[in-house]
Order: C-alpha cells, then structure tokens, then sequence
C-alpha cells in the first residue's frame, strides 16, 4: 500500500505523518493520532457521529480521505475542553440531559459548534436544518435542540 | 397534590433533579467505548457472510486466505459448530453445513490490519447450493412447510417455560386459556375479526457490536463487549465451552445504545476462537453498519390475527388472539418475546374469555432478539388498532370504549393475577394523555372546512399501553455499597448504563438512603465480571425497580454497621445511633458526632488502638413470586410489576401527497414514582420517537429470494431532527408499587409501546384509512388515498 506524507494542522497541534492513499480522515485521528472521541456510526455519511471542523466547516471524517487534508486546520471534539474547563456547549448538553449512550455526542457537538460559528444565535429551526445530518438513536433530540438554543441565547 | 401524583413525602434525593454522572466524559469524548480499545498485539476481525438465505455450504476453501502475509487466523463452521444461546440453543457460533439467512457467517479472519483481514475474506471460496426459500410465517406453519430445523427436538431450552414443537417451524408455543371461549362468543352482540401485520424492524445502536476478546493461556478468557448482559455473556460462554465461570473476565465498558439488541451473547464466542486460532493474540471485532443490519438480529416481525366478541353496550365478553412470529433464522430469544407476547395479548383490558396462541416460527429472514419493548409495540399495533375498530363498529366512542373494559382493581389478568390499587392506573394514564392535547374535543365546522380547503386533513387518538418485565422467575441482581477512607461510598453493581440513567438514578437511592451528601455517592461505571456483584442482565426495564432494590439493602447493610461501630466509638447503645449527613451522633446528644470518615476503615482511639475495620454493605434482590406458566392454561404469575401507560397524538396528512405530520404528541406513564424527572422525560420523548420510527419509516425488506433490500442509513431510515414532533409533552402518574423502590417501577421501554397504534388511529380518524399494517409511509398512505378516491368515484358514478 502506498504511503505519502501529510502536513495537517489537528486541534492547534502540528503533525507530520506518512498516511496510506485511501486512509480516510477518520481513521487517521482514531487509529494514528489515538483521538478516539470523533466515533464511526456508519462509515458511509449517513450518521454524522464521525463529524469535525475542517477549514471551519463540519464534514463527516469518514468521507474525508486524510491526505485531502494536506495543510488544513482540522478540529475535533478534543478542542472543546479547554483548559480544564468543558465548553460552553458541553456544559449545556449535561445541563439539558441532551445524550443519553454519549455515541453521537461528539459529533453532535461538532455539528453545533460550527452551526454556532456560523449562525451565533440559531433559532430551532436553523438548528433541525442545520443538525439534520447527525442521527441520535436515544434522546428524540428534543434536548439536544434545548442545548445548542441556550447557547445561542446566551451568545448574545 | 393531582390526582395523577403520588404523596410528596419529604425526600432529599428521590424524585430531584440529579445530574447523571457521565457527562464530562461523554461530552468530551473521553469515554472509552469498546472500539475505542487497543491492546497490544491485537488483530482485526472480518467476517464472510452468505450471500444466500437459505443454502447448503458444499466446500469452502480457505487455502488462498491463509496464505496471504499478515492473515493469522481462519476459521469457519468446522470450527465453530458450538451451540450457544439463552432460551433456544438452536444457532452455531459459524453456520456448518447450511445458512439460514443472507447475512449469516460462514467465515471469519483475523489479520495484522483491517484491510489485510478484509482481502483474506474476499479470497475464500464458498461452493454454496442454493435451497428452497422460506420467506412468509404463514407458510412456515403450513402442515408440509419444509423443516427449517430438523433437529428442534434436540436443540437445549428451558424445559417448562418453552414448547417447541419438533416436526414443524414452530420452536415455541404458548397458550393463554381462560373462562370458555364459545360460551363468551355466544353472549356477544357483534364480533369482529381482524389481522395486523407487522415486518421486522432494526435497533440501531450507533455503536455496532464492537467485540474484543483474548483466549490466553490456560484457557483465561478476557472479553471487551459492545453488551447489555456482562454476567449472561460470561454463563452462556462457560456452558458452550466447558470453561469454567471464573476464568471469564467480561468487561463492558460505555455502550453506544442497546435497545435489547446487546441483550444476552452475540459475537464473543466467534471472536474468543479467533483468538484461539491466532496463538491467543487479542483480536477486535468491529462490524460495519452494513453488518449490524443484515448478521446481527433485528426485531421479530409479527402476524396476529385478533377475534373480538362484545355486547351492545361495549363490554368485551370474548377474545381470542393468534401471534405469529417471524422469528427468522434462530429463535433463541425468540421464544421468550413468544411468550411474553402472549402474556399481554390482550392488553390491559379485563376479558373473562381468553385463547391466545403464541408461535415463534422459523423462518430464512434476519433472525430476531429482544428489542425495546420486548414484542410489546407490535402485539399493541394489533390489539389497540382493534379497539378503535371495534369502538366504530359499536358507534362508540374509543376512549369510552376503552374506560369501560379497562383493568380496575379486583380484576384479573388473562393469566390470573389479580389487579389491586398498587398495580397502576392505564385510565388515569390515558385521561392525561387525553387531557394534555385536547384530544377528545372534536373539530369546529371553521377548522373542518379549514382542513377541506387545504387539502390538509387533520385527526386525533389515544390508546394504552403496558408492560412488564419478561424475564426468568429467578432473574436476580446484587450490589455493593462500600466506603471510601473519606467517608464516601462507592457503589457497585452489574447493571450497565447504556445512557438510560440507571447509575444515577441508583445513586440517588443510596443518597436517600444513607442521608448523606449525593456528591459523596459513587457509582463504578463499568463492569468487570470478577469484581463486580452478579446481575442477570440489564433488560425489561428490571434495573431501577431489581438493581434498586439490591442497592437498598446493600445500604440497609451498611447502615447496619455504621450503627455498631458508631456505638463503640459513641460508647453507646447500637440503637441510640444515629446518622446523617456522613456523620454519626447519639440521638440524645446530636452535638457530638464522629464523620463517617473516622469509622470507615475501622475507629481509632487516642492511644492507638483500633476497632471495626472497613465497612462494606451487600445487597440482594430477586423476583419474588414468579411462576412458570401452565403449559395448557398459561395461568401463573408473569408479572413483577406492569407499568401502564397511554399516548394520544394529533396529526395532518397531507391528501396530495400521504405525507402524515405530527402536529402534537402527549405520553403518560404510571411510573410509581419518579425518581427524576429528566431522565425520565429523556426516556419518554426518546423512546416515543423511535416509536414514530417504526410508524413511518423502520421497516426491513426483503426480496423474493429472502435477502435484505434495507442495509444502510440511506434504505433503512430512522428520525432525524426533523421528525420530531413540533409539540411533544410527557406526563406521569405515580401509583407507588408497593415492592419498588419508594414506589418507582421501571419505564424505560414503555414509551415505544402503542406509538403505532395511536397514529394508524389518528390516521383512520382524519382520512377514513383504515391500516393493518405498517409503515404509514407518504408512499403507503397516498396509494391508500388513490384507492380510497376510485372507490368513492365509483359509488357516485
Ligand atoms: S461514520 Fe461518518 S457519517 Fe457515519
Ligand atoms: S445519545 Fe445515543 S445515539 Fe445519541
């Protein structure tokens, strides 16, 4: 299998590394950069779970082939804890019980995040348009919507 | 107080907003699921599956496999024709000499990476002959239906509980039999009989089964699953290898979603002899999605037909009920949604002449296992579809209808319990459900015409659901309450918390318990076999009720000790003591007290000497009372606790294209109590939305040759954001169960039950559409419309 060199930049950290031709971005976090947080749900872009801000906009990682990132700015659901402190957006979705098995919520946050970077105060709509990509199997999304709302809300 | 809520005792804990405990590490994608585990030396698993749904395997040859560099294991059914399973021992870890599905493993390979193992795959070489396909339950229990399990009568089951019946598909049988059938049919005024018919539908975890597992040396096994069940796995394993128990280790670690599809043992054994064929090196199984949907089991499809005899004024007299279930392939857990299906066959009505037979048929579909609900959303499509039709029959109002023949106290279920004040209350469920969206009130002529005019129209229903717990007369859990050096307690046991909230809500009955800080109470969030305390397994929503129970006693144990060695370092009578707040104190003296912290490993004196030692509290809990079912009669106790609910929604479809939207949805359970109210709403709103899954969109489909058309995300479709309802409410009512803890009974399955139901209702009641099946697609609905339309054209012309 052939293996180029890639020159990325994953979560404000540099990385040189020599990736196979159809590794996709996905598992070149998991499995090279051990950044399991970002998870596979399908493999195929249907579940969002693999979701990450590339270049400030969210793609599913699994669709990604890593050495399409060549240069890029690439973040993932380990950026949101910062300084021993959770996000803004974490600590919504603990406050409104928006995850219940946790396995999307990575993406899901991703999603969020790059919705709430775009479009600082979306309203519910905005946010089932824009969400729609990220399936949860257990929480009937009603609190994820209550979450990303409240940080929108107090964006202001 | 309503009359919907319980007695608000004072409590610190129960029924308050406690945060659960696994949010920094789901949120910040630190918890370690299963796949998210790497040993050293592992290898990567894939499996070959047939591509047939019914077939004799003539050769396989695994030469050009082998032979690829990094390739460490092959194996195939020679060497895993062990039969393992929970109920039924009717499937082998590898399919042998024949498949029974499309989708069942013939092959597995492990290599050094997951592309290597994946090329081995595509070079072994199946000569399969392809066999006749049995793809409908109706005919698999035809007289001369070809034997899909020749060897029924010597497959390994719980004798007294199931009753295959070698010679046909039929690998369990239950009958309910109550008062006299033809007598009761003779006392109605009209009948009506109807059949339902559901296809098999899918859980879809977002985490597959992901599977690790080393066979080591002296046979020690250590399992990471992607389960529900760590103690069942590490029996089921030991009886299908003779290893013994002990040298099992089973750890499951966060769970990405169950659903009951992780229930009892999947692919541990065919990874545990991978690993063995590997030299012992650790190997991990992560299935694709595609896997998930067409290898691993999915929700039994159903055809009931049901008979309804009634009076003239609405009083049910007769019923008899026929379930057959598309078990598929296998039915090893089949056989058990088989009988508990028949235990609820009627649902919470009292009928004093009752037949129900309940099949589990083989069949060369996906086979099925325990799904949320546990055969009780599709036996509810049935009987609460077949209650508003016989409600229009008798021009009665459903909701009526329903109130009268409901279950009350002093009734009688089908299988002989008797009903009491404690039970729970499905009619003050179905008033507040009723009452929450205003579904009783009808239409003005303003919105009526309104509705015309759009081409919208809109309708509204209700209907009830219950369950309770389907489980082994001996299903039992344990727990552990021990303290910390600090004063603080630890809680362990096996029930995992797949995000359902059980940890927390454990927590807080330890808290109450001990009257001590919650920040103080821990729970271990995984489990691992040789440490934790045994659970049967975490299904039927048996773990805030069971588990809770355990949890008590275990505090009850402890508390024990706190007063004995709180009396020596108080130097006063055991019974003078008391605790709170992590301290101990003497009643009559509360000023002086000891912090937990100075008792909890043992009472140091001021010279040294030193007493008691580290305090740990057990606790235990059992099914009290279950009996197996009379295998003529089905009398017996089935039943630890029913937990009743009801739904009512209101819905627009729209006539030019069979789109339905659900305009508001209201779900009532009669939970006992609430232990807390978040995580009990997120159960509710989370469990009513995979409800609307299977109401429009969850269906698997197969092709005339029994492969299955719907393996993905794209053909397999489940709610997104955008299928939520507009205006969802959820509601309880708390009719304490007298053996829960402080009254709670378990609810995490109930709010899928009846989902189907109340919207075919809804459906019927705006367009006139009467479905017996599902889904109610745009596709479905609009075809029925067209229809609906000819017809009426043709009685104008
Ligand atoms: S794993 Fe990438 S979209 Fe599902
Ligand atoms: S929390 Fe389980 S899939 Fe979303």
């Amino acid at each position: 299998m052939t293996t180029k060199s890639l020159h990325l930049t994953v979560n404000g950290e540099v990385y040189d590394a020599f990736v196979s031709e159809n590794a996709t971005l996905l598992t070149f976090l998991r499995d090279v950069l051990g950044l399991t947080g970002t998870k596979e749900g399908c493999g195929a872009g249907e579940c969002g779970a693999c979701t990450v801000i590339l270049n400030g906009l969210p793609v599913n990682s699994c669709m990604v082939l890593a050495l399409e990132c060549e240069g890029a700015e690439v973040r993932t659901i380990e950026s949101e804890y910062q300084n021993g402190e959770l996000s803004n957006l974490q600590q919504a979705f603990i406050e409104y019980n928006a995850f219940q098995c946790g396995f999307c919520t990575p993406g899901m946050i991703m999603s969020a995040r790059a919705l709430l970077e775009a479009n600082p105060h979306p309203s519910r709509d905005d946010i089932r348009e824009a969400m729609e990509g990220n399936l949860c199997r257990c929480t009937g999304y009603d609190s994820i919507i209550a979450a990303i709302e409240s940080v929108g809300v107090s964006a202001s | 107080m309503s009359e919907y809520h319980a007695d608000s005792q004072e409590f610190r804990y129960i029924g308050k907003p406690v945060k659960r405990n696994d949010g920094p590490e789901k949120v910040s994608g630190t918890a370690q699921y299963a796949g998210d585990i790497v040993l050293s030396g592992m290898l990567h698993a894939r499996l070959l599956t047939s591509p047939y749904a019914h077939a004799r395997i003539l050769s396989i040859d695994t030469c050009a496999a082998e032979a690829l560099p990094g390739v460490r294991a092959v194996i195939t059914g020679e060497h895993g024709s062990v039969k393992v399973g929970i109920y039924m021992q009717d499937k082998s870890v590898i399919a042998t000499d024949t498949v029974r599905y499309q989708g069942e493993i013939v092959a597995a390979v492990a290599a050094d990476t997951v592309e290597i193992a994946r090329e081995a795959v595509s070079l072994i070489k199946v000569d399969y002959e392809p066999l006749e396909v049995l793809n409908d339950v109706r005919k698999a229990v035809e007289p001369d239906a070809m034997l899909l399990h020749p060897h029924l009568g010597t497959y390994a089951h719980s004798v007294g509980v199931f009753f295959p019946e070698p010679g046909s598909n039929i690998a369990n049988h239950t009958r309910i039999r109550r008062g006299n059938l033809e007598e009761g049919f003779k006392q109605a005024d009209l009948i009506l009989e109807n059949s339902f018919e559901q296809n098999q539908v899918l859980h879809v975890p977002l985490e597959t089964h992901v599977t690790l597992v080393q066979w080591g040396v002296d046979d020690q096994i250590k399992i990471w699953s992607s389960g529900q069940s760590p103690f069942s796995v590490r029996d089921l394993f030991s009886i299908a290898f003779g290893i013994p128990r002990a040298n099992i280790e089973v750890n499951i670690p966060f769970v990405g979603g169950g659903f009951g599809g992780k229930a009892g043992i999947h692919l541990e054994p065919l990874v545990a002899l991978l690993s063995k064929a590997a030299g012992g090196r650790p190997v991990k199984l992560e299935p694709t999605r595609e896997e998930e949907c067409q290898t691993l089991p999915c929700r039994q499809g159903q055809v009931a037909r049901i008979k309804t005899g009634c009076t003239r004024d609405g009083k049910i007299v007769a019923e008899q009920v026929e379930i057959l279930w598309d078990a598929g392939a296998y039915a090893d857990y089949g056989v058990n949604i088989g009988r508990a299906s028949a235990t609820s066959a009627c649902g919470p009505y009292h009928i004093p002449n009752i037949c129900v037979d309940a099949k589990t048929v083989y069949t060369n579909h996906l086979y099925g296992t325990a799904y949320r609900g546990f055969g009780h959303p599709e036996v509810f499509f049935a009987v609460e579809r077949q209650r508003d039709l016989m409600a229009r029959e008798l021009g009665m109002d459903p909701t009526e209808f329903r109130l009268k023949n409901l279950l009350y106290p002093g009734d009688e279920t089908i299988t002989g319990e008797l009903i009491t004040e404690n039970t729970g209350s499905p009619d003050k469920c179905l008033k507040r459900a009723i009452e929450l969206i205003d579904a009783q009130t009808p239409y003005t002529e303003a919105e009526k015409e309104q509705m015309a005019a759009t081409g919208k129209l809109r309708g509204k229903a209700a209907a009830v659901l219950q369950k309770a717990p389907a489980m082994p007369t001996w299903s039992a859990s344990s727990a552990l309450v021990q303290m910390n050096e600090d004063g603080s307690v630890r809680i362990s046991v096996s029930g995992v918390d797949y995000g359902q909230g059980t940890y927390t809500i454990l927590r807080q009955i330890a808290a109450e318990r001990l009257k001590m800080p919650i920040e103080d109470v821990y729970i271990n969030k995984s489990v691992i076999t040789p440490l934790s305390p045994y659970d049967w397994q975490t299904v039927a929503s048996r773990m805030t009720s069971i588990c809770g129970m355990a949890v008590m006693e275990a505090c009850d144990d402890l508390i024990k000790q706190i007063r004995e060695i709180g009396a020596i370092a108080l130097r006063a009578a055991a019974h003078e003591v008391e605790f709170d707040n992590a301290e101990v104190y003497v009643r009559q003296n509360p000023q002086y007290r000891i912090a937990f912290g100075k008792i909890a490993m043992g009472y140091i004196y001021e010279n040294g000497n030193a007493v008691g030692g580290p305090l740990i509290g057990r606790g235990k809990a059992i099914a009290q009372g279950l009996s197996n079912l009379d295998e003529h009669t089905g009398q017996g106790k089935a039943a630890l606790d029913w937990t009743y609910g009801a739904h009512a929604v209101e819905i627009e479809v729209e006539l030019a294209t069979g789109d339905i939207e659900v305009l508001q949805m209201a779900t009532v359970i009669d939970a006992g109590r609430v232990m807390n109210e978040q995580l009990l709403h997120g159960q509710i709103v989370g469990g009513a939305l995979q409800g609307l899954g299977c109401t429009f969109s969850e269906v698997l489909l197969h092709d005339d040759q029994g492969r299955l058309l719907t393996r993905n995300f794209t053909d397999y479709k489940i709610p997104t954001f955008k299928d939520m309802p507009r205006k969802m409410y959820t509601d309880v009512v708390e009719t304490p169960q007298l053996d829960g803890p402080y009254g709670a009974r378990g609810a995490g399955e109930h709010p899928l039950i009846s989902v189907t139901s109340t919207v075919a209702n809804a459906l019927a009641n705006a367009t006139g559409l009467e479905f017996y099946d599902l889904p109610l697609s745009a596709w479905r609905v609009w075809t029925k419309l067209q229809e609906q339309q000819q017809k009426q054209q043709e009685v104008q012309e």
